[in-house]
């Protein structure tokens, strides 16, 4: 009987926390995209990638180096940075604007919903054409292209964020007598931020995707252009230099968000 | 200034929930409401609160609510209400913004009732950062604030533990003592009632009605848990409270 005598084993409860709340570590996206880079480099040098498939990361960065030093680069950037700019400004202020009046009024509601669900699906890019008979051929077409695309999504997402806005905030407002825009602007707006912000990510990312459309369809500069030309004369260096900065863009609209989220949002638990 | 019940009742839908209620909330005195759970408490306080129209009957204002009053009928909410973006001090000031008051009228008062709830230090900070108590603290220190005519609470120590009820209800008592405010101050919580009730009415189960009014003459300061009078009424609406939840009990099992 020496195992009853013995003393019970003795160890530390087996921890089972943590997880699902995923940190951000700096630095690491970087490393995972180096490393990729790294991979492709040595891939085509060594032969087992073929160069009509990928071109080389130190030629589509030697690239780079020449459309820095022709002044290319900006004369593609800029075009489409200002298109992405504008035509997102007017998308984003009238789909939260729209999105406000859904969320406040019923006729609003009841007159609006259906029809931002039948635009919602239209693919914008097919309108294209219409939009050049309706605005000409320049600059106005792309703004409205772009204002297009990103509104819907935008007006989604503040609508819903409106309907999330906690409503005993909203009654106790009312019951101290605040008037109605006062509400608004100090209960409703900031309640409906992360649904705003968050909406904008996708927004804006659309955005950009028809920016290159609009590009690719008629214009002389802008990224989208110079990725088409890219394209057709299978200039693998050229068409790759062109889809990193959409990428950059990407991640810079995206770091920016996250900024202004850190920012606005920082009450949040 | 005075509110009188004027035989109300408000239904929703096919569901009556108040029927023919008469009440009258004297000025300085604290009105308790206790009754069953879904007796109609809370919206009775929405009603005289007007925030919401009344079915048949009225809520009457009587008299003039003093000059300097921002809010006549002021709200504390159980779950406190706060904008937690926020910080305890801007969440005072939010129900000041509206008045003409002026920046340094306006800083004024919410150090003053920041220091009546014994907030001064928390000013700076956002609402998720303090306690439940502390929370509930900001809410009556923004209802003091407005200088209300009468304060309408909803079981507002309702999510708190035991001790911090305790704390708060001093907190209460001595705000009372001070200045005494009008309150209509609606609680399941029986003790609660007999500690801050000038008057304490029992609701029937739905549809509410009054079942029966006491009324306790003992000066707030003055009562205290071991209070054997305190003691006798709290058994005896306990006893009227006990009827009406077993009665309620009964008719969802006959459904
Ligand atoms: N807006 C509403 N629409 C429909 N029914 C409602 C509404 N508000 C309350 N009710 C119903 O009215 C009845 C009374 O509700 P009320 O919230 O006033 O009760 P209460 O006495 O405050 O209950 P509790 O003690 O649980 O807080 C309940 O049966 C509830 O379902
Ligand atoms: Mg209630």
């Amino acid at each position: 009987m020496t195992e009853a005598r013995a003393e019970p084993r003795k160890r530390p409860v087996p921890f089972r926390g943590g997880g699902f709340r995923p940190e951000t570590r700096r630095g690491l996206g970087a490393v995972v995209l180096i490393g990729l880079l790294l991979v492709i480099e040595w891939g085509v040098a060594a032969g087992w990638i073929s160069p009509l498939t990928l071109p080389r990361p130190s030629d589509v960065i030697a690239t780079f180096g020449a459309l820095h030093e022709t002044g290319m680069l900006y004369a593609h950037l800029f075009p489409s940075l200002s298109r992405l700019f504008m035509g997102a400004l007017i998308g984003v202020s009238a789909g939260i604007a729209v999105g406000f009046m859904i969320g406040l009024f019923t006729y609003a509601r009841a007159g609006l919903v259906p029809l931002v669900a039948a635009l919602f699906p239209v693919p914008k890019i097919a309108l294209l054409p219409l939009f050049v008979i309706w605005f000409g051929i320049d600059e106005a077409s792309k703004y409205a292209l772009i204002a297009f695309g990103t509104f819907t999504p935008t007006v989604v997402a503040t609508y819903g964020a409106v309907d999330n806005v906690d409503r005993t905030l909203i009654r106790m407002g009312q019951s101290f007598g605040l008037s109605w825009w006062s509400i608004t602007r100090k209960i409703v707006l900031p309640g409906a931020m992360p649904g705003i912000l968050s909406g904008l990510r996708i927004s804006l990312a659309i955005g950009i995707i028809l920016l290159v459309a609009a590009e690719m369809l008629g214009a002389t500069h802008g990224v989208g252009a110079y990725i088409l030309e890219a394209g057709s004369l299978y200039d693998l260096e050229r068409l790759f230099a062109g889809v990193t900065i959409l990428s950059v863009l990407g991640i810079i609209v995206s770091a920016g968000i996250g900024r202004i989220e850190r920012r606005l949002l920082r009450w949040r638990v | 200034m005075e509110l009188s019940v004027e035989r109300l009742s408000h239904g929703y839908g096919d569901v009556e929930v108040l029927s023919d209620i008469d009440l009258r909330i004297p000025q300085g005195r604290v009105l308790c409401i206790v009754g069953p759970s879904g007796c109609g408490k809370s919206t009775l306080l929405r009603l005289i609160g007007g925030l919401e129209r009344p079915g048949r009957g009225a809520v009457m204002q009587i008299g003039q609510p003093p000059a300097d009053c921002l809010n006549p009928l002021t709200f504390i909410f159980q779950d406190f209400a706060l904008l937690p973006w926020r910080s305890v001090a801007d969440n005072v000031s939010l129900v000041l913004e509206d008045h003409r008051l002026g920046r340094a009228a306006r800083a004024r008062i919410v150090a003053d009732v920041l220091a009546r709830t014994r907030l001064s230090d928390f000013a700076g900070a956002l609402p998720r950062q303090l306690s439940g108590g502390m929370k509930q603290r900001v809410a009556i220190a923004r209802a003091l604030a407005v200088n209300p005519a009468v304060m309408l609470m909803d079981e507002p120590l309702s999510a708190l533990d035991a001790q911090t009820r305790e704390l708060l209800i001093d907190d209460l008592i001595a705000l009372w003592t001070r200045q005494p405010f009008t309150a209509v101050y609606v609680t399941h919580n029986l003790s609660e009632a007999v500690r801050l009730g000038h008057e304490i009415v029992v609701l029937s189960r739905r549809p509410g009605r009054i079942r029966e009014s006491v009324t306790i003459d003992t000066p707030l300061a003055e009562r205290d848990m071991a209070d054997a009078e305190l003691e006798r009424r709290q058994k005896h609406l306990w006893a009227l409270m006990r009827d009406e939840a077993r009665a309620a009990d009964a008719e969802l099992i006959d459904d």
